[in-house]
């Protein structure tokens, strides 16, 4: 297959852009080339969270590409939570099945990656920086690419997509959004019951403390260590404090809380909060196109950045279709399957490509991106604030927990 | 009659002891291990208290145990007395026979669909505020209220009763399909009782120990229940299972052990129900009796009647109400409160779900109806073996198969994963049947032993007498006879089927997908749409079967009064 | 205790049950205290719908017309339990989960309120049976007859002021079932209550010595028209 129309058409082409590049630039590669041979014919389970209808689809649509160009067949495993994926390859592990595991890709980062990593659970190092497209992803500007929540990748996971904390309102009823930490916590104040955070151990409820602690924290390098229990207390004393205060002008004061991120954009959609978060820049843009917002909804950030993060796929230590796996992943990364992802008609999800060293005709299929009403530029959204190490997830969930989960 | 005595023990039996109490034995041991401390995948092959020490180290985890006990005792205890009332009140009318028509159906609504349904009903943006806002309430914006997940688990505890009310309630019609009970009603009534005052010192002590089973594992199940927790109960902090499931799937693996330690608190939890149920059942025999010949007649029940019919109109019409509400969701775009009606459809994206949701389908209705077909068989033939054995192994049998029932799912199925991978069996179709059949057996037995005890045994002699082959009676008398409760049972069997999620998801491996596992991990996300679709779809197949059920023997007894149901 | 003759007893006025469109039975009939109604008829001639309408059971399929006039209180709008009808099964149908003193003591009305008394009374309708000291027995242990005698010493006791009987004695044995059928006769006879019998044996029909009427015959020579 040759692409032709790619180039020209641009935005029309992202959406039919043959998958031809990463075949091209394989052929002179032996090794590579002998992934491929390796994958033909062999079937990938991908177990990759399923709540979103968009993702779903977007993943559909790349397993329909591989299997037209590479006879590999990818089959989505839809999950609730990757913990239970991390669940089943500890329970192969344990019953000693080294080959044959029923995950061959697995969506994750942070908690969950640091988990596999540190028991073993995951093949072998580098094979994501031998895949074909390594080459285009942005390690100098996003070095959250290899270093997930500050754990190394060691080439154990492919990048596959950037997600930042942004915030959301509906511009119809609220004018001018909070740009503080302190902002936000008069607003709440001011307007009891319209703010809110999903209950951690939710992974947005997490970030949201995540992102007070990293504003907050009075020693900003104790972050990127592992937590220090001696400190914990020193450290998240401000924290505690912003969510003490906070917690009595929260939705239900604070004795309910959203299930989720999606739970909070609907019930931005319903009027029962007036701001809600997500990890997805165009998250409003995307819910808007498929009417899950009303048209008036506008995305925010706070001053002095917010958390962001990479998303990656990797490969389990027992799969048996590892070339197949590979491919994909190599699939993820080229630039035709990354700018669809960032399209927000699609999904609207960031690329961890370096765009502006693409070649041309790569390149135009990102610039012409329509990236919807509700999306900030890449200016607007301000830095990025690196996630703390992994440990301090849990430590702050459990004393999370302690102070707010258990009357 | 002389039947050859066959030799070696029965084969029903020692299937069922394997296929059940096998996995089920298995599974504990696979919990029992890591709770202390051994997981040798974790580099843990040392024993030691610490995953009991961290598990009581969480914080709130005695209101987390107070909540499911409270909760599943409260849920069981009301939906049989509500179920007891009505059926008291109003058993042998025109009304009652027509709310048991609605009621049937309701069986098959899955757990999660129901909880979520009625969700979008109560909440305070549900519908019931939209129909009267903002005209009636002047609220443009949902109010502030805290409905659902309240602390106190009453939001929780609806959930459960409007659920377990159609169970309970077809288990009490099957019991008082007897002879003679009608003519019961009539002695109470002669001697000058009320209706409601005859059920109660006549017709249910005679028909409990029917019940009894049901009763104690809805408790079981309400004391240990994980979605209708997580969907509609508190969480600050939740009940015990829903924290288990959590603790399971935590990336911290060292969480595992402490979950498992949970899953054995979780066992104590519902055994605690139980006992505690049983004791109140004895408590109330005890005095009951000597209120029981006092003569008071009771006659002014209007009260009482009116009251169940009530209870029991308003859960017909929620859960009516919350499947139409879902059937409206699966084809919405945009919905927002306050508007009654969805603003904006979109049908195609319906299509496109229902399109993609065929393959799931084609699986699920192969495994409810292979899971049903070898259940109600075993069943059938387990009965078959008893009535030719008479052996004493008979009520050791029945502690087997109902195990299952009365165990917290979570409380072994770690560890029947655990036993499916190390004979590297799981993700398979084959697996999985085995696996929901565990929780299938108990319900197919539930279902028909009782039919099957009671009938004529005069028949199968007749056959005999004119030199029928039991091979021959087995089939062309007792199964015939018995046509409408082996349906009703496969039925039952097939909605048990799908229900299953924790096993599919676990056993299956992801391989193996169904309507099941699809809607939650769908619901785990924000497309209402979707999450809708599917969960009409999961009950889409239970009801099936038991259109199928009701409408089969209609047809094929369409000429034989005698094999119409009576009442 | 009835003081107008005219309208003591139990009177079936112009009753007829119909199914659907089948005329199932008519009867229109006065039966006096102390006397015994003997209705006969084929199985399906609606001799149970006819049990069944005067203790006020009728299931919902049937339709109705006609009174039912107790000492002359029109029963016909009134719940079964306010009816005070005796009625007896062809089986006794004793409460299994009550012992036979149990049994009985539950028909006694609440108006009697000492449990010493009540129990008095129960032993001494046990006594009248000829089943002193079964008690405390578990009526399955019972044979038919005496299990018969229990039925209808409860029946007595609940105070009845009319006592419909089902074939109760069909089920019993030809020895047990003269002295039963007396045993039951005679009780009503001296407590003046009407009764009405349906059977389809021609013994109780002689023994019950009253009118009879039988079903799907109708004229003069019939019991009632």
């Amino acid at each position: 297959m040759k692409r032709t129309l790619a180039a020209t058409l641009g935005f029309l082409g992202a959406l039919m852009a043959p998958v031809a590049s990463p075949a091209q630039e394989a052929a002179t590669d032996p090794a590579w080339q002998a992934v491929l041979d390796d994958a033909r014919g062999e079937t990938v389970y991908f177990h990759a969270w399923g709540g979103e209808p968009r993702i779903n689809a977007y993943i559909a649509w790349a397993a329909r590409e591989v299997a037209n160009n590479f006879d590999v067949r990818v089959l989505q495993v839809k999950v609730s939570d990757t913990g239970s994926v991390v669940s089943q390859v500890l329970a192969e592990k344990s019953v000693g099945k080294s080959s044959g595991g029923a995950v061959d890709l697995v969506w994750l980062n942070g908690e969950n990656f640091a988990a596999m990593k540190e028991q073993g659970l995951l093949a072998a190092p580098g094979w994501a920086q031998s895949l074909p497209n390594w080459r285009y992803v942005d390690v100098e500007n996003k070095p959250t690419v290899v270093q997930d929540f500050t754990v190394p990748t060691d080439g154990q996971e492919s990048p596959w997509g950037m997600a930042k904390l942004v915030f959301m309102y509906d511009s119809a009823r609220l004018d001018t959004p909070p740009a503080t930490l302190d902002g936000l916590l008069s607003y709440a104040k001011a307007h009891p019951g319209r703010f809110a955070y999903p209950q951690p151990p939710n992974f947005y409820g997490t970030t949201f403390l995540k992102q007070v602690l990293v504003s907050t924290v009075p020693d900003k390098a104790a972050l990127t260590k592992p937590v220090d229990e001696a400190r914990f207390a020193e450290m998240t004393a401000p924290l505690f404090a912003y969510l003490d205060e906070l917690h009595g002008a929260l939705w239900r004061q604070g004795r309910a809380f959203p299930k989720d991120a999606a739970h909070m954009r609907q019930l931005l959609a319903d009027g029962e909060l007036d701001i809600a978060f997500s990890f997805n820049p165009s998250d409003a843009s995307s819910a808007i196109a498929n009417g899950e917002l009303p048209p008036t909804a506008r995305t925010f950030v706070l001053d002095g950045g917010t958390i962001g993060n990479t998303h990656f796929v990797a490969i389990p230590f027992n799969s048996s279709s590892q070339a197949g796996a590979k491919v994909f992943a190599n699939f993820l990364l080229s630039p035709a399957a990354q700018a669809r992802k960032q399209d927000p008609a699609i999904w609207g999800d960031p690329t961890v490509l370096n765009v502006a060293g693409l070649p041309e005709t790569e390149k135009v299929l990102f610039d012409t991106l329509d990236l919807g009403p509700a999306t900030l530029t890449p200016e607007q959204l301000g830095p990025v604030l690196p996630e703390p190490h992994p440990s301090w997830v849990s430590a702050l969930e459990e004393a999370w927990t302690a102070r707010y989960g258990a009357e | 009659m002389t039947t050859k005595p066959r030799a070696g023990p029965a084969v029903p039996v020692i299937l069922v002891s394997v296929f059940l109490a096998g996995p089920v034995l298995a599974g504990l041991a696979g919990t029992l291990l890591p709770a202390f401390g051994y997981l040798p995948a974790l580099g843990r092959t040392g024993f030691s208290l610490e995953p009991i020490r961290h598990l009581f180290q969480q914080p709130g985890l005695m209101t987390s145990v107070w909540l499911s006990l409270a909760t599943g005792l409260m849920a069981s205890v009301l939906s049989l007395a509500i179920v007891l009332l009505f059926v008291a009140g109003w058993s042998g009318t025109r009304t009652f026979r027509r709310l048991t028509r609605f009621l049937s159906p309701l069986l098959s609504v899955p757990h999660a669909a129901a909880a979520i349904g009625l969700a979008f009903l109560i909440a305070p943006s549900g519908f019931l505020v939209r129909l009267v806002s903002p005209w009636v309430t002047g609220w443009t914006r949902p109010p502030d209220v805290l409905i659902l997940n309240d602390p106190l688990g009453i939001a929780m505890t609806m959930g459960l009763v409007a659920k377990e009310v159609p169970f309970l309630f077809l288990m009490t019609l099957a019991a008082l399909n007897r002879p003679r009970i009608q003519e019961y009603f009539k002695a109470g009534a002669s001697l000058g009782y009320g209706r409601v005052a005859t059920f109660f010192t006549i017709v249910l002590p005679q028909i409990y120990p029917l019940i009894r089973l049901p009763v104690l594992a809805v408790i079981a199940y309400a004391t240990s229940v994980v979605d209708v927790a997580a969907i509609l109960g508190p969480t600050t902090p939740a009940p015990l299972a829903p924290r288990l499931v959590l603790w399971m799937n935590d990336p911290n693996l060292a969480y595992r052990l402490m979950a498992s330690a949970g899953a054995l608190l979780q066992l104590a939890v519902s055994a605690v129900a139980l006992g505690t149920y049983l004791a109140g059942e004895r408590l109330i025999a005890a005095t009951s009796k000597r209120h029981l010949v006092t003569g008071h007649r009771h006659l002014r029940e209007r009260t009482a009647r009116y009251g169940g019919l009530l209870v029991m109109v308003t859960i017909i019409a929620a859960m009516v109400l919350s499947l139409m509400l879902l059937g409206l969701w699966s084809a919405a775009r945009s919905w927002w409160f306050p508007a009654v009606l969805p603003q904006a459809w979109n049908v195609m994206r319906m299509a496109d779900t229902l399109g993609m949701s065929l393959g799931l389908l084609g699986t699920t209705v192969a495994l409810a109806s292979a899971s049903a077909l070898v259940a109600t068989a075993l069943t059938l033939w387990l009965l078959e073996n008893r009535d030719h054995r008479k052996t004493s192994s008979s009520r050791r049998l029945k502690t087997l198969v109902f195990l299952p029932l009365l165990l917290p799912q979570i409380s072994f199925l770690f560890g029947l994963q655990l036993l499916f991978l190390s004979a590297d069996f799981s993700g398979t179709f084959t697996a999985v049947l085995l696996a929901h059949l565990v929780f299938v057996l108990p319900y197919a037995f539930l279902a028909l032993s009782d039919p099957w005890a009671r009938l004529d045994p005069r028949y199968a002699k007749a056959a005999a007498a004119i030199g029928a082959s039991r091979g021959r009676i087995f089939w062309q008398i007792r199964l015939p006879l018995l046509l409408r409760p082996v349906l009703v049972t496969l039925a039952v069997a097939a909605a048990v089927s799908v229900g299953q999620y924790l096993p599919t998801l676990m056993v299956g491996a992801g391989r193996i997908v169904t309507v099941t596992t699809e809607s939650v991990a769908l619901a785990s996300g924000g497309s209402r749409q979707s999450a809708a679709l599917l969960a009409l779809l999961q009950l889409g197949v239970p009801l099936a079967g038991f259109v199928l059920a009701a409408l089969l023997p209609a047809l094929l007894h369409r000429n034989r009064a005698a094999m119409r149901l009576e009442r | 205790m009835h003081t107008n003759s005219e309208t003591t007893g139990l009177f079936l006025q112009n009753v007829a049950l119909h199914l659907g469109e089948t005329l199932l039975l008519r009867i229109d009939c006065r039966i006096e205290p102390g006397t015994v109604l003997t209705v006969m008829g084929e199985s399906g001639s609606g001799k149970s719908s006819l049990l069944d309408f005067i203790a006020g059971f009728l299931r919902p399929d049937f339709q109705a017309s006609g009174k039912i006039l107790l000492d002359g209180q029109d029963l016909t709008p009134l719940n079964p339990q306010e009816r005070h009808i005796g009625l007896m099964f062809q089986s006794p149908l004793l409460f299994p989960h009550m012992s036979v003193l149990q049994n009985l003591m539950f028909a006694i009305p609440a108006s009697v309120r000492k449990r010493s008394i009540r129990r008095e009374m129960a032993q001494q309708a046990l006594d009248d049976a000829g089943l002193a000291g079964f008690g405390s027995r578990d009526p399955a242990t019972l044979s038919g007859g005496q299990q018969t005698r229990v039925a209808l010493m409860r029946t007595l006791l609940a105070e009845p002021h009319a006592l419909l009987l089902d074939e109760p004695f069909s089920n019993l044995d030809k020895a047990r079932r003269a002295d039963i059928r007396a045993l039951v006769f005679d009780a009503a006879r001296e407590k003046g209550l009407p009764v009405l019998l349906v059977t389809h044996d021609e013994e109780d029909a002689t023994a019950a010595s009253g009118k009879v009427h039988v079903l799907d015959e109708s004229g003069p020579g019939n019991g009632c028209v």
